[in-house]
C-alpha cells in the first residue's frame, strides 16, 4: 500500500494501552481490534480514520506493553504508517515484524499537523507535506530491517531460514 | 575487549567473543516465555512455518497469567489455545490455572530463568529477569513464534547506562522507590533501547525482591534490559531451584557506559508515581491530598512474599478504610501459600481486604478491580496509563506495598509512618 493520506495527530509517549486498550484483548482478530483503535486518545480515531490515513506523534510512540496487538490495529484500521519523533523499542520491532511501515523523523513530527496531507516515500524515507509545502527525511531503515520488509514480515523471513536448516 | 554483563551474555549466546553496541546479532534463547494475550497470536504465526514441534519442549514457557481465571468465554478459548499447544507440543513448562502464578513471579521462583540466561518473553516485563543477573527482554508475538520454532532472536546489542545507588535507605523504602525514583529522573524515554545496569552499595544490600522490583520496572524507563550483577544473594535465591548449569558473569572495570548516574539515597522517601505516566514521581509527602477508592497490591512488581510481608506488617490489627476497597494479588501458589502460612492472609482479610488467586487481574485492567469513570487507585503495579486500570477517566497512582496500604487505612494516599 502506498502512505499517503491525511494526517491523525497525536502527543507524545503514546502508550499501547491507548493503542489498544487491554478490556479488547480477550480477541486477537485484526477486525475487531481495529474497531477500538486509539479509542482512549481519540474517540472519534476508530469510526473516522480512512484507508491511507497516516498517524503522526511525538517522541516514545508506543511506549508501555509488548502487545503486538497494536501495530496489528493500527494496520487493519486502515492506516498506511506511522510517523513518530521516535519509537519505543518493542513496538519498533512489531510493527516491522508485521508489516506496518513507521517512520522516525523528529522534525515531522514537530511541523505535520492534524489533517495535513502527506505522502511518504517507502524507499528513500521522504514525507513530503502537501499541505504545508515542506518536506522532511527519516531515519534510514537498518538493512536488517529492510530484508524482513522485503520477505514480507518475520514469519516469512523465518520460513526462509527453516527451509535452509531442513 | 572490555564489555558490559549485558555485552558479555549477548557475544556468549551468539557464538562470539565480543559485541559491541549497535551491532545486529542473531542469538539463542535459553527461555521463550508467552502468555494467554500474547502466545495466541504467536501460535497461529508459528503454524504458518513448515516445523513439526517448538524447537525445545523443555524452554518453550506458556504462563496464562492476564486473564485467568478465565473472565469471559473469549479469554477462556484463547487460554485454551494454549492449553492445546502444549498438549500437542508436550510442553513441560505449561502452568495451569492452580499451579500457576504471575509469569515475572513464577519463572524465577520455578528455577527456570537464571544468571547468565539470554531469556526473550512476549511480554513487557520479561525484563524482570535481569535481577538475577540474565539478560531478559520483552519482544512481540511474531519474535516469540519466530523463537520457538528456532530458538534464537535477532538482537541490536543495546548502549548501557550505569546507576550506582549509595547511602542508608529509609524504613519504608526499598526497590519500588528507587526504581520510581529513577524513572522520575530520567523519564520514561530516558533509557529507550539502552541496557540499565543497577549499581552500587545499596544495590548489593537489596534481597532478590526488590531487585526484581527494579529489573520489572526498566521497560517502564523504555529499557532494553535492566540488570544487576549476580552476587551471593542471587546465588542463595538459584541454590535449590536451578535444574541446570548457571553462569555468573560480571561487567569489566572498564566496560564501556553511555552515561552514567550517581544518587545518594540516604534521604530518599517513599515514591509515588501520579497519573498518568510512571515518571510523575514526587516523594509521599509531596502527593498531594489524594483520596483514594482501591488499593491493589500484588502484580509482577510487588507481588512477592516480602512485599505482602510489608503490607501486612502495616495492615495488622487496622482496619481499611470504609470508602476503600482493597485486593492483594500473591504471584504465585508458592507465595500465597506461604502467606498463608505466615498469617499474612488472615491479617488482610481481618483488615477487610480481599485476597485474590494469582492473577494480572487488575493491573492491566483486565478483570478482578476495574475502576469506574473518576475513580482513584493507589496500586503497587508498574503503569498507570490512561486507563490501565479501567475506565479512561479513573486514575492510578504507583508506589511501594507500605504505602499502598497504609493507604487504604487513611483512604488517602499517606506515609507508612503515620500508621505503622
Ligand atoms: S502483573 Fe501486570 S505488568 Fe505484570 S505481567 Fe501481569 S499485566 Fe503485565
Amino acid at each position: 500500500m502506498e502512505c499517503k493520506g491525511k494526517v491523525w495527530k497525536f502527543g507524545e509517549d503514546i502508550d499501547t494501552d491507548a493503542i489498544i486498550p487491554a478490556r479488547y484483548l480477550n480477541t486477537s482478530d485484526p477486525a475487531e481490534l481495529a474497531l477500538h483503535c486509539m479509542e482512549d486518545a481519540d474517540p472519534e480515531f476508530p469510526g473516522k480514520v480512512q484507508p491511507g490515513d497516516i498517524i503522526a506523534a511525538g517522541k516514545n510512540f508506543g511506549c508501555g506493553s509488548s502487545r503486538e496487538h497494536a501495530p496489528i490495529a493500527i494496520k487493519a484500521a486502515g492506516v498506511s504508517c506511522v510517523i513518530a519523533g521516535s519509537f519505543a523499542r518493542i513496538f519498533y520491532r512489531n510493527a516491522f515484524n508485521i508489516g506496518l511501515p513507521i517512520f522516525e523523523c523528529a522534525e515531522a513530527a514537530d511541523n505535520i499537523e492534524e489533517n495535513d496531507q502527506v505522502e511518504v516515500d517507502m524507499k528513500s524515507g521522504r514525507i513530503i507535506n502537501k499541505t504545508k509545502g515542506e518536506e522532511y527525511s527519516a531515519v534510514p531503515i537498518p538493512p536488517f530491517m529492510q530484508e524482513i520488509i522485503n520477505a514480507g514480515g518475520l514469519i516469512n523471513y523465518v520460513a526462509r531460514r527453516v527451509k535452509q536448516n531442513a | 575487549m572490555a564489555m558490559t554483563i549485558t555485552e558479555k551474555i549477548i557475544a556468549a549466546h551468539a557464538g562470539r567473543d565480543s559485541v559491541a553496541p549497535g551491532e545486529l546479532v542473531n542469538a539463542k534463547v535459553d527461555i521463550a516465555l508467552g502468555n494467554d494475550i500474547t502466545a495466541p497470536v504467536a501460535i497461529r504465526e508459528f503454524e504458518k512455518l513448515d516445523v513439526k514441534t517448538v524447537w525445545d519442549k523443555h524452554r518453550v514457557v506458556l504462563v496464562p497469567d492476564h486473564f485467568v481465571p478465565n473472565k469471559d468465554i473469549q479469554s477462556a478459548e484463547q487460554a485454551k489455545m494454549l492449553r492445546e499447544f502444549s498438549r500437542r507440543h508436550e510442553l513441560v513448562n505449561y502452568f495451569e490455572l492452580g499451579r500457576m502464578g504471575i509469569e515475572h513471579c513464577l519463572l524465577p521462583e520455578q528455577g527456570l530463568v537464571l544468571p547468565g540466561d539470554l531469556i526473550i518473553g512476549a511480554d513487557s516485563h520479561t525484563c524482570t529477569y535481569g535481577a538475577l543477573g540474565a539478560f531478559s527482554t520483552g519482544v512481540g508475538s511474531t519474535d516469540l513464534a519466530a523463537a520457538m520454532a528456532l530458538g534464537e532472536i535477532w538482537l541490536k546489542v543495546p548502549a548501557a547506562i550505569k546507576f550506582v545507588y549509595s547511602g542508608e535507605l529509609s524504613p519504608w523504602v526499598g526497590g519500588k522507590d528507587l526504581i520510581l525514583y529513577t524513572i522520575g529522573k530520567i523519564g520514561v524515554d530516558g533509557a529507550r533501547y539502552r541496557s540499565m545496569e543497577f549499581t552500587g552499595p545499596v544495590i548489593e544490600g537489596l534481597e532478590i525482591d526488590g531487585r526484581m522490583t527494579m529489573a520489572n520496572m526498566a521497560v517502564e524507563a523504555g529499557a532494553k534490559n535492566g540488570i544487576i550483577i549476580p552476587d551471593d544473594i542471587t546465588k542463595n535465591y538459584v541454590t535449590g531451584r536451578a535444574r541446570r548449569e548457571y553462569d555468573f558473569l560480571d561487567s569489566d572495570p572498564d566496560a564501556n557506559y553511555e552515561q552514567i548516574y550517581d544518587f545518594d539515597v540516604t534521604n530518599l522517601s517513599p515514591q509515588v508515581a501520579l497519573p498518568h505516566l510512571p515518571e510523575n514521581v514526587k516523594p509521599v509527602e509531596e502527593a498531594g491530598d489524594i483520596s483514594i477508592d482501591q488499593a491493589v497490591i500484588g502484580s509482577c512488581t510487588n507481588g512477592r512474599i516480602s512485599d505482602l510481608r510489608q503490607a501486612a506488617s502495616v495492615l495488622k490489627g487496622k482496619k481499611i478504610d470504609p470508602r476503600v476497597r482493597a485486593i492483594i494479588f500473591p504471584g504465585t501458589q508458592e507465595i500465597y501459600r506461604q502467606a498463608v502460612k505466615e498469617g499474612l492472609v488472615e491479617i488482610f482479610i481481618d483488615a477487610g481486604a480481599a485476597v485474590s488467586t494469582p492473577t494480572c487481574g487488575p493491573c492491566l485492567g483486565g478483570h478482578a478491580g476495574i475502576l469506574g469513570a473518576g475513580e482513584r487507585a493507589i496500586s503497587t503495579t508498574n503503569r498507570n496509563f490512561v486507563g490501565r486500570m479501567g475506565h479512561p477517566e479513573s486514575e492510578v497512582y504507583l508506589s511501594n506495598p507500605a504505602v499502598a496500604a497504609a493507604s487504604a487505612v487513611a483512604g488517602r494516599i499517606i506515609h507508612p509512618g503515620e500508621v505503622a
